[in-house]
């Protein structure tokens, strides 16, 4: 018994060494921070980047498939216009959700932005056109979704269709797609472990950096797995507690 | 009631599926200032069509309506200045649920008529109170029962000082004993000279309030007169058929 005890104090205290050789000496927890910060910013720029591609893209893609009978009848520049977008709006669909992420990352980097020595703005552009495709579609299903009445009790007060959009339809779908928005950007937030292909060091890079150096896998490996559970775990809770929020005031 | 002719509409059609569905074929009538309009008719007769394409949320395929003169149905008109002199008032009140009544009756003279929002906004309390709902303009349209919110989406059209309103089958959605307060709002605002195109199965309303009254069935005008010609001397057969299944 007495011998087990022993075991696992000598365990804890190897581990302790361990953590220590591996974070503290050389500062290298400065890494991990600099690269969970870079992980941060990566992800909340890509999300603000998305947020704006994404409203534009459902707003045209849902005008198009909402008035299509209509403008038929009336005709005119504006339909074709609003066509030839709508046709623009499918192919960078289909082109960004038809490809890897990782793949889009190292066209920017090392195609589009050849010059660009920082690859930290090159990923939030990266990631912020990936998943401005995923948000997109996200707001259109919540534009859809709205009564067809909204539209027309804003368009029989003489709002036109931007201005029945802009503030009636999007404050509106906001609410209702909020919780699955926050979902795609738990998502988003794993998605930018592959950042290290540009050479970005965000928390996966440090982490494997760390491990390069020391020769130990074990520990930076598992820190960095635990950083993202723990950040994953907070943000799917303060969802729920939105979607609650959410609920509870529609009644 | 004077002579003006405010809505004209000449030959109106609405084909869908390429003339396979005439939900109008062919509508001749007009609106004069200060009347009140009902149109009757059985459940899938046009009436909505017509209604609604008056605003032009519906688009015809054929004729014209001239609104104040201008034909409305010429794609180069800026439909939206028009709009805003047509109130309109729908069957499910289509509120806008995100936003106070206070917010609901005060965006669109804001943001359209430029109107300063304190003055708008003492503007929409003159109406609320009005129609008896001065104490509840902070609340939510989730807030009210169905008599209220469509007490409410009728000031709200009244805030863009509309020269004529339109009413798909507002009070077809209530429960009966809501019926009444709606009704009468509707009443004090015929007796105040506004002009009202109005769809209603309320025959009662109809027979009192309207000066006109049209009988639709199968997209056409059947008949046309005063209540007295229509309730107490129908001349079509098809007039007849109907009034005797809802009077
Ligand atoms: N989008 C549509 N596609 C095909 N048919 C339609 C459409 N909208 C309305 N209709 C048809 O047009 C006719 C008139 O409809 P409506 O004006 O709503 O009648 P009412 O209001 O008198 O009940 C109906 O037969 C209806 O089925
Ligand atoms: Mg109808």
């Amino acid at each position: 018994m007495s011998q087990i005890w022993q075991h696992i104090c000598s365990w804890f205290i190897n581990f302790g060494e361990q953590l220590h050789f591996v974070f503290i000496e050389g500062d290298r927890y400065k890494q991990m921070i600099a690269g969970f910060c870079n992980t941060l910013k990566i992800t909340a720029g890509a999300l603000c980047i998305g947020i704006v591609i994404g409203v534009v893209v459902a707003a045209i893609r849902s005008s198009y498939d909402k008035n299509r009978e209509s403008m038929k009848l009336r005709g005119g520049f504006f339909y074709r216009f609003l066509g030839f977008l709508n046709a623009i709006c499918k192919l960078y669909l289909t082109v960004i959700r038809g490809t890897p992420v990782v793949v889009q990352l190292m066209i920017s980097y090392f195609l589009i932005f050849v010059s660009a020595k920082d690859g930290v703005p090159v990923a939030i552009f990266a990631f912020g056109i990936n998943s401005g495709a995923y948000v997109a579609e996200i707001f259109r299903g919540g534009i859809m979704a709205i009564d067809a009445g909204q539209f027309e009790a804003g368009r029989s007060l003489g709002f036109n269709y931007l201005q029945t959009m802009w503030h009636i339809i999007i404050p509106q779908m906001f609410k209702s797609v909020l919780p699955t928005l926050c979902n795609e950007f738990i998502a988003l937030l794993k998605e930018t472990s592959v950042a290290g292909y540009v050479g970005v060091i965000d928390l996966t890079k440090a982490g494997n950096v760390i491990a390069g150096r020391t020769y130990s896998y074990f520990i930076p490996l598992l820190t960095v797995a635990a950083v993202y559970l723990i950040l994953v775990v907070i943000l799917s809770w303060l969802v729920g507690k939105l979607e609650r929020r959410l609920r509870k005031s529609e009644r | 009631m004077n002579d003006k002719v405010l809505i004209q509409v000449q030959g109106l059609k609405k084909h869908y599926n390429g003339g396979e569905v005439k939900a109008l074929d062919g509508v001749n009538c007009e609106v004069r200032q200060g009347e009140v309009l009902v149109i009757i008719g059985p459940s899938g007769s046009g009436k909505s069509t017509l209604l609604r394409s008056l605003n032009l949320l519906e688009i015809p395929t054929g004729g014209t309506i001239h609104f104040d003169g201008v034909d409305i149905t010429d794609p180069k008109v800026n439909i939206n200045l028009h709009r805003q002199k047509m109130g309109m008032v729908f069957q499910h009140f289509n509120l806008f649920p995100h936003m106070t009544v206070l917010k609901n009756m005060t965006i669109a003279p804001v943001k359209l008529l430029h109107k300063p929002q304190a003055e708008a906004e003492k503007k929409a309390m003159e109406l609320l109170e009005r129609v008896g709902l001065g104490d509840r303009a902070k609340a939510y349209p989730s807030q009210l029962s169905g008599g209220q919110k469509q007490r409410v989406a009728i000031v709200r059209a009244l805030c863009m000082e509309p020269e004529v309103m339109l009413f798909d089958e507002p009070t077809s959605a209530l429960d009966p004993e809501m019926v009444g307060e709606v009704l009468d709002v509707m009443k004090t605002l015929a007796s105040e000279g506004m002009t009202m195109v109005v769809v209603t199965h309320e025959m009662g309303f109809a027979r009192e309030v309207a000066d006109r009254i049209i009988f639709m069935s199968e997209g056409v005008i059947v008949e046309e007169g005063t209540p007295e010609d229509i309730f107490e001397h129908p001349k079509e057969e098809r007039t007849k058929a109907f009034l005797s299944c809802v009077l």
